[in-house]
């Protein structure tokens, strides 16, 4: 009997180490095609980078020589399998004595920054991670607490107060309130030195550097979530405290403050996990206007430069694909989270 | 026999915009420890509701409540309508439990059973998460569910409907209470489980000594269970009697369209079965009348169309039998047979 029971909890153990293998596969599969879908749609825009880079006096012979140096003389199909080959083995660009070799993870190079994609991605991608997480963290702080407490003083001028700020958080897009926020505080009380603005302090060696240049752009970001995390927190702990378990643990003599924390909570909670996963891993992929706005050279910044100034290709590809990679990994350990989390969905 | 709850003139009113709804209305009952009083009645009847205000459950920035209900406990007696809601609080789950209709919906999801059922023990003791768990296996092997040891680290979604239902009762009864009302125990459950249910809550009823309020609207389970019964209608007690009285003399005449609307194995022939015609009225601005009276097939039978003009009171029409019927006892044995 007992070995019966113990293959059994075995068995569990297996499926959810299938389920969680799966999901991986599944995950690598999308990034492929993604990354493929990339490719597809660039390959038909109608632009001709060969052309872009060929300076004044063009002659077919070099926009040909640049075509091929920018290894778009072959198919959509040839250019994506070497892009994905270079992401592992690493890629040289050009010939001869103007040889450049850029080492894996290689996402091509960029011929009018003059520099391997990676580099790019390796000096934007701290900026843009500093600016998700901090966000991130208010945003969820302050979104969850106002959530709940407006939740648990409903139809008071608490809630009123707080839907109030949900107006207008939602209301403000963050072109808006980070100009705001620049202008008359920042700026006016001179909170970080214009010249300062964009400046990278590294978290490890100048920590306080690196919040205070930080705080106001997450101040910015985190405003316009918090607002719907707010609204979104509150509609959840009123929807699970008319459930019948709470109704339950009432009955068994629980106080209402135990109610609260641990029976309404973490229902309430879960879904909102699921959505803050992904909008992290949305504001990963480079929050365009805020970095523009405080001067951040962080990945949305490096794409809408690669965008407006010189059509760079591979720029463009890299940073879609890494916003794409971040949202599909986002998914995965979200839904993994979700199940450890919801012992309803442990074993499926 | 000693007295273990009374109800006196219990009211419960939900304020809305449209008037008052009186959901309960002058509610006077009493229960004795070891006794099971069945409140039958319709959706809406007020029967949840009443059961729920005796709890302290309800919504109470949304209800209004007057009345006595007194519990008189192990530690003395107390009245709970007065009573602050820490007092309350302190007396639900220990004194006075309760188990629901749906044991699937009422059972968090996210912990385990045995989680529960100890969190329900260390509310009223104290001991550590240990020993709360060893009450909580206890507790389920008390109601019959099988290796209850290792079930009790599994989640509700891995338990069937009848074995939550057990797990229910065990988490009501794991601090030994007096009173435990179950509202519709059985009405979400399988035919075949009902019965198994029923059984173990009466040998739990013995085993404890408790006053046990069953809610229900299946008049098979309260012929089955119950010492005496209430029955309800539009918030109003209409009649109450010991069961074999109600069942076989009955004296109101919605109690009598009640039992002949229920299916009977002995009577074969393919007639359709009657139903009581009509629908309960809405609870908001009743008239002054009997509430019953526009369904009733009787009420021609009185005199001056009384049944339309007045209330009829909660009447004694034989020993320990009550019903809120102008008709006199002889008159409704007539229309009865």
């Amino acid at each position: 009997m007992r070995r019966i029971v113990q293959s059994f909890e075995e068995s569990k153990g297996m499926a959810m180490l299938k389920y969680v293998s799966r999901r991986i596969a599944i995950s690598i599969i999308i990034l492929v095609l993604i990354s493929a879908t990339v490719f597809i749609i660039f390959n038909y825009l109608p632009f001709d980078p060969a052309r872009l880079s060929c300076g004044k006096h063009c002659t077919p012979e070099i926009i040909a020589g640049n075509r091929h140096r920018l290894g778009l003389d072959v198919n959509w199909w040839v250019q994506w399998w070497r892009f994905l080959e270079g992401i592992f083995a690493g890629r040289n660009y050009g010939e001869g004595a103007a040889l450049i070799h850029c080492g894996a993870p290689a996402f091509g190079y960029s011929f009018t920054q003059h520099e391997c994609v990676t580099t790019l991605l390796g000096q934007a991608l701290p900026v843009t991670v500093s600016l998700a997480i901090g966000a991130f963290i208010m945003w969820l702080v302050l979104g969850v607490t106002l959530g709940v407490i407006s939740a648990r003083f409903r139809n008071t001028w608490i809630d009123r107060l707080s839907t109030v700020f949900v107006l207008v958080g939602t209301s403000l897009p963050t072109f808006i309130s980070g100009l705001l926020l620049l202008l008359f505080i920042v700026l006016k009380f001179n909170l970080i030195s214009p010249l300062d603005l964009g400046t990278w302090h590294s978290p490890l060696t100048d920590p306080w550097g690196w919040f205070s240049s930080y705080f106001w752009p997450w101040l910015s970001l985190a405003l316009i979530y918090a607002a719907t995390y707010t609204r979104f927190t509150r509609s959840n702990v009123i929807e699970t405290s008319s459930e019948d378990f709470i109704r339950t643990a009432r009955a068994k003599g629980v106080s209402e403050r135990k109610v609260l924390w641990k029976h309404t909570l973490r229902p309430a909670l879960a879904p909102i996990l699921t959505i803050a996963g992904l909008d992290f891993a949305g504001l990963l992929g480079g929050a365009i206007i805020t970095e523009q706005i405080f001067q951040l050279p962080g990945l949305g910044r490096l794409t809408l430069q690669a965008v407006l100034q010189d059509y760079d290709l591979p720029i463009i590809v890299a940073t879609t694909t890494l916003a794409a990679a971040f949202v599909v990994i986002a998914n995965l350990v979200v839904d993994l989270a979700y199940a450890l989390l919801d012992p309803r969905i442990r074993i499926s | 026999m000693s007295n273990l709850l009374d109800v006196k003139g219990l009211n419960v009113t939900f304020p809305t915009v449209d008037g008052e709804v009186r959901a309960s209305v002058d509610l006077n009952f009493e229960l004795n420890r070891g006794e099971t009083l069945a409140i039958v009645g319709e959706s809406g009847s007020g029967k949840s509701v009443s059961s729920l205000a005796i709890m302290g459950l309800h919504n109470r920035a949304q209800t209004l409540i007057s009345g006595e209900v007194i519990l008189h406990g192990s530690k003395g007696s107390t009245e709970l309508i007065s009573a602050s809601e820490e007092t309350v609080r302190g007396l639900r789950g220990k004194e006075m439990a309760m188990i629901f209709q749906d044991p699937m919906s009422s059972l968090h999801p996210y912990y385990s059973i045995g989680a529960q059922i100890s969190e329900a023990w260390a509310i009223h003791n104290d001991g550590s998460k240990r020993d709360g768990m060893k009450r909580a296996i206890q507790m389920l092997d008390l109601v019959e569910i099988p290796s209850a040891a290792k079930r009790a680290h599994e989640f509700p979604h891995q338990f069937s409907g009848g074995m939550r239902q057990r797990a229910m009762i065990a988490m009501a009864l794991v601090n030994n209470p007096s009173l435990l009302i179950a509202d519709e125990p059985t009405t979400a459950l399988d035919v075949t489980v009902q019965a198994q249910v029923l059984q173990l809550l009466q040998n739990m009823q013995k085993e404890f000594n408790m006053g046990v309020i069953l809610i229900t609207h299946d008049l098979g389970v309260v012929a089955e269970f119950a010492d005496r019964v209430n029955v309800m209608y539009a918030g109003k007690i209409v009649e109450t009697a010991g069961v074999e009285d109600l069942y076989y003399r009955s004296m109101h005449p919605y109690t009598i369209g009640l039992l002949r609307s229920i299916p009977r194995v002995d009577q074969i022939d393919n007639h359709r079965l009657d139903a009581i015609k009509g629908a309960p009225p809405s609870l908001i601005n009743l008239p002054i009348a009997c509430s019953f009276a526009p369904r009733c097939e009787y009420s021609s039978l009185v005199p001056g169309g009384l049944c339309n003009q007045s209330q009829p009171e909660l009447e004694q029409k034989e020993a320990e039998h009550f019903a809120r019927c102008f008709l006199p006892a002889e008159r409704i044995a007539e229309v009865r047979s």
